[in-house]
């Protein structure tokens, strides 16, 4: 097992190198440069000289990756040219915003999508395995921002049940040790700021979490409908087992395998939507900051921002990866 | 010819033929029953045939309005003469929803083949090569996805400039490792079947059983994944235009850009978000109901 | 009173469009106490849908069950569900026939015997793991205690067949239906599970419905055989009458087309002409009819019942059977020795013709 790890983290080296060069690559051809994006069009040539000069943009562009490089592997991403914040300091705001909302889609999705895809199975070929079907179709083909408009003007402007834009109400102010808002209400043990980061992160995570939420069900009714007909099923019939025992035990902990690899899988679809539900929803994460940092030609933060984002997606998979062997003896003691 | 290569032709050919002959037939005549796939295909002509009939559908010009109708406040909605309203500058929204389909329908196919195009050549070199040809391509396509899609789309599209023609590009690329993969996986699948082995083991030569075999066997998976991959092409096409990344000029009807447009507007026009909307959702649902009954026909395994 | 005693089973899968299919088409046969009973054909043959409709393992929807079967007494087919629960694995048990996927993988063998005794005789925690340990030791698992810990995937294809022995053995069942129990092991573990489960059934005076294909089995191991061609029984004897008078053309097929080690060299084997699929509807005649070497007009025309033969004492579904001790056609070299245990007294009785 961890010789596995082990030798997937190397693996994981060539990959991270090669995406550096290519995100280096290419922020620098970006059209127009940063000096362009912040000092406007009538700078004069000796500003962005000088601009060019403060960001090493001037120097030869194998000296820039060189620096850039041995700048990152110490743990220096460098600051933003646009804000001048540190671009690590960014991100250690950024990313707990986003992760939280992705967790909430993924609860979301997972709470709902197994026993629905659970249910459907064994409703096989019913009207209710068809409406899940169709309601499914219909979960992977509605453009996420189309779905954040619909669910905001439905539930914020109309009905005014929940909130529409940000994480928190901004009268609230409490401490952020983890800059998960949920996890710091609960720690500054304020009940009333716990509900209402709940609650601006209904909208949003329903948003993201349609997707997903469509993508499970799927697959979970496809597993459990396969592993149904597996011969150890019917031996756990056959010993008589009550039928809640032979579902938890014998069908679903196997027909969660298939289910554990694409919940991996939706890691990157769950950063892509991000960016869109973010923008939706005013919610300050990752994805609408890199996406400014895009039009504002920011190169540290895109540099920054983009490679940690990559690790994050390529250690998630691996997790996914691991939890594969926890969950399946096969593959955890293999070689044994 | 030997004879023993000619005699194992023949029986591959009778095995493959057949096969996959009457695996075609038998899918097909499993579609038109299927309603699933009836209402897909239904949705997709509609979407097709809108998209290359807009001039002839159309009521109204989709690029020049009448503003004289239109207040920060107020946004005329649908009525006898403008079925689905007017858009901020006075628009024909009907008319703008339907030229919207040809940008989609443009972007959709056009990346999608040059993706597809791209990456199953890249996946055939890989397959029917193996070795360190294959290994170099397929590191490549495992950084091309360690970037996720839209974001690896987005900086695409923002190399470029905005432009259709970047958009096309952006979703292109997305699809190029997908495809790769797919066919190679596919293709190392088959080279392990009995009926190659059979067909080595009586000498038939190895490019032979690749394009004669191998690769036509291959393709059932590739067809599926194509017509999921458009559905994907179109939403993230719109997400593209969602975010300002799509055609330079911002009069030419574009379904997402129409919602992007509309953001400052819910509260006084909500019909200006509902009405693109919910024809990227049709076009998409087309193209995911035909994959998904497509799917269901050409894998054995999920006929019950 | 027999243990069990399946009256007129019928089973008939129906789908929407397609014709229904008639598996199981009017069977009949008791099981007394403590004996073995065979049940031989080709694949196809229905035998087993009917061990499948004895432990109520049957789909729901698309199956539908008619007839009885009786229980001691009670007709599980009308038992609900839960109740029926409660009988499988405590007092009727059953081996599949492809120990590599009758296990779960993700669970230890030790949980898998565990859970039954959790069900059905209320036992927890370290009684469980001990009781576990022991059925192992009895099945023939050396070092059971570290065994208990194994996944399924770490044991060979005997000793899984011999762990679902054990669970299947884990309360006492009064009756076991073992299902082809050696058809996916090598022919030396083979034997040896054969010998196994004679041994355990003697010992707990278990009742045994062997379902198989191969007579060789049967020869070792069976008191009574009925041989099944879609869907009914065409001939019932006891073994030794079976197999030195054999009368259905069925019968004597299955019984030529098995290789034989004592068979003089050159001497061809006669395999069954055709397939099960060559078969007639019962509703137009003998379904075995097409490929009998037997046929009369009369076979074409109308099926056969299953009658006494007055000569053998055989049931017999057939108008033209060999003529008794005509083709001579031996026992099989039966998979299993002759008596190796003491057997009780009603199998010794049936043994002697």
């Amino acid at each position: 097992m961890l010789k596995f790890v082990v030798r997937r983290l190397l693996l994981l080296v060539p990959i991270l190198v090669g995406l550096s060069i290519l995100v280096f690559a290419w922020v620098r051809a970006l059209p127009g440069g940063p000096e362009a994006a912040l000092l406007g069009e009538r700078a004069t040539p000796e500003r962005i000289a000088a601009v060019r000069h403060e960001y090493g943009l001037d120097k030869p562009v194998y000296q820039q990756y060189v620096t850039y490089v041995g700048h990152v592997v110490t743990g220096d991403f460098g600051q933003s040219i646009k804000t001048t914040r540190p671009v690590l300091g960014d991100i250690k705001v950024k990313f707990p915003a986003t992760i939280e909302l992705a967790l909430a889609a993924l609860i979301f999705a997972l709470v709902l999508g197994i026993p629905l895809g659970f249910i459907a199975a064994r409703r096989y070929q019913t009207w209710a395995d068809s409406s899940t079907i169709v309601g499914s179709l219909l979960g992977i083909s509605i453009p996420v921002f189309f779905l954040a408009y619909l669910l905001k003007y439905v539930f914020a402007v109309k009905l005014h049940w929940l909130p529409s834009t940000g994480r928190l109400d901004p009268t609230i102010d409490i401490p952020h040790p983890t800059g998960f808002y949920v996890l710091d209400a609960i720690i500054a043990g304020d009940w009333h700021t716990f509900v209402d980061a709940l609650r601006h992160l209904i909208l949003p995570g329903i948003a993201l979490g349609t997707i997903p939420l469509a993508i499970v069900t799927r697959i979970t009714r496809a597993a459990v409908l396969e592993v149904s007909n597996e011969d150890y099923v019917r031996t756990a019939e056959a010993k008589g087992l009550r039928r809640r025992t032979v579902d938890e035990r014998h069908i679903l902990r196997n027909a969660m395998l298939p289910v554990a690899t694409v919940v991996g899988l939706q890691t990157g679809l769950l950063l892509s939507g991000a960016v869109l539900t973010e923008i939706v929803f005013a919610w300050p994460g990752m994805g609408s900051w890199l996406y400014d940092a895009t039009f504002n030609r920011d190169f540290p933060v895109l540099e920054g921002g983009i490679l940690f984002l990559a690790v994050v997606f390529v250690m998630v998979n691996l997790l996914v990866d691991v939890s594969y062997g926890v969950l399946d003896p096969r593959i955890r003691l293999q070689g044994k | 010819m030997s004879v023993a290569e000619s005699e194992s032709v023949l029986l591959l050919a009778e095995h493959t033929g057949e096969e996959g002959g009457s695996r075609l037939k038998l899918a097909f005549r499993q579609l038109r029953r299927n309603p699933v796939a009836v209402i897909g295909a239904a949705l997709i002509l509609l979407f097709v045939a809108v998209a290359i009939l807009a001039p002839l559908l159309a009521p109204y010009s989709p690029t020049h309005g009448d503003l004289s109708n239109i207040t920060v406040s107020h946004v005329p909605g649908p009525s006898s003469k403008h079925w689905l309203g007017l858009d901020l500058q006075g628009r024909d929204e009907l008319s703008r929803i339907i030229y919207g389909a040809r940008a989609s329908l443009l972007i959709g196919v056009v990346s999608l083949t040059l993706g597809a195009t791209l990456g199953m050549l890249l996946g055939a070199l890989a397959g029917g090569f193996g070795g360190w040809v294959d290994s170099i391509i397929m590191r490549l396509m495992d950084i091309m996805l360690a970037v996720p899609g839209l974001l690896f789309a987005i900086a695409v599209a923002a190399l470029l400039g905005p432009s259709l023609r970047s958009v096309m590009t952006a979703i292109a690329v997305v699809n190029v490792p997908v495809f790769a993969r797919l066919l190679r996986a596919s293709m190392l699948g088959q080279r392990e079947s009995d009926y190659v082995l059979a067909a080595r083991s009586l000498g038939v030569k190895r490019r032979k059983i690749i394009i004669g075999h191998v690769l036509p066997n291959s393709l059932a998976p590739v067809i599926v994944q194509g017509t999921l991959a458009l559905a994907t092409a179109i939403i993230d096409a719109a997400g593209l235009a969602f975010l300002g990344l799509g055609s330079a000029d911002p009069s030419v009807p574009e379904w997402g850009r129409m919602l992007t447009d509309t953001q400052q507007y819910l509260r006084t026009a909500p019909q200006l978000a509902l009405f693109p909307g919910a024809a990227i959702l049709l076009s998409v649902l087309g193209f995911n109901l035909l994959g998904d009954a497509l799917r269901e026909a050409l894998d054995p395994k999920l006929r019950r | 009173m027999a243990l069990l005693s399946v009256e007129d089973l019928t089973v008939t899968f129906s789908r929407r469009g397609r014709r229904p299919v008639h598996a199981v088409d009017g069977v009949t046969f008791s099981v007394e106490a403590g004996a073995t009973v065979g049940l031989v054909g080709e694949s196809g043959c229905g035998k087993s849908v009917t061990s499948l409709a004895i432990m109520g393992l049957l789909p729901r929807r698309g199956a539908d069950v008619g007839g009885a079967v009786r229980f001691d007494g009670d007709d599980l087919l009308q038992l609900s569900p839960n109740a029926m629960r409660e009988l499988r694995g405590r007092e009727i048990a059953m081996v599949f026939q492809d120990p590599q996927t009758s296990l779960n993988p993700v669970l230890t063998v030790g949980r898998q015997i565990t859970e039954v005794l959790e069900r059905h005789r209320d036992m927890r925690g370290r009684d469980a793991d001990r009781e576990a340990a022991s059925l192992l030791d009895r099945v023939g698992i050396p070092d059971p205690n570290r065994r208990l810990k194994d996944y399924p995937h770490q044991m060979s294809g005997g000793m899984r067949q011999r762990a679902l022995i054990a669970m299947a053995l884990a309360c006492k069942p009064r009756l076991l239906i073992a299902d082809e129990p050696t058809t996916a092991l090598d022919v030396t573990i083979q034997a040896q599970i054969l010998e196994l489960l004679k041994e355990l059934v003697v010992d707990s005076g278990t009742a045994l419905v062997m379902i198989t294909h191969d007579l060789g089995v049967v020869a070792g191991l069976c008191d009574t055989v009925h041989v099944m061609y879609s869907g009914r029984i065409v001939e019932s004897s006891d073994r030794r009458s079976l197999f030195a008078e054999p009368r259905h053309p069925y019968t004597t097929g299955l019984l030529a087309s098995v290789p034989r080690l004592d068979s003089p060299r050159g001497v061809p084997l006669r395999p069954i002409p055709g397939s099960p699929r060559d078969l007639l509807p019962w509703a137009q005649g003998c379904a075995f009819a097409p490929r009998c070497t037997r046929r009369v007009d009369q076979c074409t025309a109308v099926a056969p019942d299953l009658l006494p033969d007055p000569v053998t004492g055989h049931a017999l579904r057939c108008y033209n059977p060999w003529p008794p001790g005509g083709e001579a056609v031996a026992v099989p070299a039966p998979i299993v020795a002759e008596p190796i245990v003491a057997k009780p007294a009603v199998r010794r009785a049936r043994k002697k013709p």
